[in-house]
């Protein structure tokens, strides 16, 4: 906060230009240098956001993961979106995130541009059958992993169960599931959340009651209930 | 009209595809089988390019198959459409909702969400793996099951099962590295003719 003020109070339009094109640099960079995504960025993050650049705390990074791992869209995209808006606002969020997602734009095209033109080699043919079996086992290993964090008691087991399956053999958009999740997660929740309110409304109701009866007539409590 | 398609499509896996990274495979399994921008067989190829090159996975996927469609303006319809949506949701979070995480109707839903995400991974992974093993140019009911197996991918998949999660000194290595991997064993062993 004191940081963003400093630059705030001394906005020259260059000055704030530098400081877009360097979320943009950085960010770039973290996008350049990460493979896979994920967790893998986090400790390139820590290194550029927190040690060199003192932009953000250790704490605010994690909390930035977790929001972003409830919240729909890539985990880097939304911590860049996060550094860059507290840095420099809505632009800098914008600018931070374009980033982020630059150097995959650039390399996905020059690399996709080649497949599509020699896909029709055998070399290739074979190559990409070997590596079809190869990422099988990939999708395979990452469910895995995902299973520990997303199933942790029955009900976590039922729904894999019955959205893998139904998923698998219904002709439904996976929006459905997430939707209909969302709903089996709110709902409970939000009757329990009432049923809350309603008893500590209660509770207190009954709490001063209780006091109001004991000081007026300490004599008689038994006179109350009739 | 393609570009703002591109981009329509992409905005709603965005907005639906909760928890990074291979959330979004089911959305571009259906996509691809609803628009017909792309085989089951082409999305596999993109993971495979998608895993062996830096930036996040879903970017990636949406640069690929928006280049694949419609060149460079493609790609970037897709992935702006793909990241749209959480700009969006991160900037409101930002704005108005600091604890977000802590918010006790998020981790309600959330709970529930993160199986359903698992859900639907493990059904797309599903059509993946039966399209490498079971390809579809074969008649099962003609050949026989035992026929119609791609065996020579089954076994490659098996080794990599045992050396990706079992054996200690290559557990760790990043996927990139089975990614060459099976490539040379592809083209050795002339994977294309099962």
């Amino acid at each position: 906060m004191l940081q963003y003020n400093k630059y705030d109070s001394n906005t020259i339009g260059a000055d704030s230009m530098n400081e877009l094109w360097e979320l943009f640099w950085v960010f770039a960079k973290i996008g350049v240098m990460t493979f896979g995504g994920g967790y893998a960025m986090l400790p390139m993050m820590q290194r550029e956001l927190v040690e060199n650049r003192g932009w953000i705390t250790d704490e605010e990074l994690l909390d930035y993961f977790a929001i972003a791992q409830c919240t729909p869209g890539v985990i880097a995209v939304n911590t860049a979106t996060f550094v860059g808006q507290k840095r420099r606002g809505v632009a800098g969020g914008i600018i931070a995130t374009l980033g982020v997602i630059f150097p995959s734009l650039v390399i996905i095209c020059a690399l996709a541009g080649l497949i599509n033109r020699f896909d029709n080699l055998a070399v290739v043919q074979n190559a990409f059958a070997g590596i079809r079996a190869c990422v099988c086992v990939l999708i395979f290993n990452a469910i895995c992993k995902l299973w520990k964090g997303s199933v942790k008691n029955l009900l976590g087991f039922i729904i894999f169960l019955t959205v893998a399956v139904a998923s698998y053999f219904l002709d439904i958009s996976p929006a459905v599931f997430v939707l209909i999740a969302a709903i089996i997660g709110a709902v409970p929740e939000f009757i329990r959340t009432r049923k809350d309110i309603r008893a500590s409304q209660g509770a207190r109701a009954d709490a001063s009651g209780r006091t109001h009866a004991d000081k007026q007539e300490p004599g008689k409590k038994g006179g109350n209930e009739q | 009209m393609i570009l703002l398609r591109l981009f329509w499509e992409f905005f709603k896996t965005g907005l639906f595809a909760v928890g990074g990274g291979l959330a979004t495979l089911p959305f571009l399994s259906r996509m691809g089988a609803t628009t017909g921008w792309f085989t089951q067989t082409q999305l596999t190829d993109m993971i495979a390019v998608s895993e062996s090159t830096p930036g996040p996975l879903g970017e990636n996927m949406a640069t690929y198959v928006g280049f694949t469609i419609a060149g460079i303006p493609g790609a970037i319809a897709a992935t702006l459409g793909l990241t749209t949506p959480s700009i969006i949701v991160i900037l409101l979070i930002a704005a108005f909702l600091r604890n977000f995480q802590d918010n006790h109707y998020v981790k309600a839903i959330f709970a529930c969400l993160r199986p359903t995400s698992t859900g639907l991974i493990a059904a797309a992974g599903l059509s993946v793996a039966v399209m490498t093993f079971l390809p579809g140019d074969v008649d099962v009911a003609k050949v026989g099951l035992a026929a119609a197996i791609n065996w020579k991918a089954v076994l490659l998949a098996a080794i990599l099962l045992v050396l990706t999660r079992v054996v200690k000194q290559t557990k760790k290595l990043h996927p990139i590295v089975w990614i060459l991997i099976s490539a040379v064993v592809g083209i050795v062993f002339d994977f294309a003719k099962a």
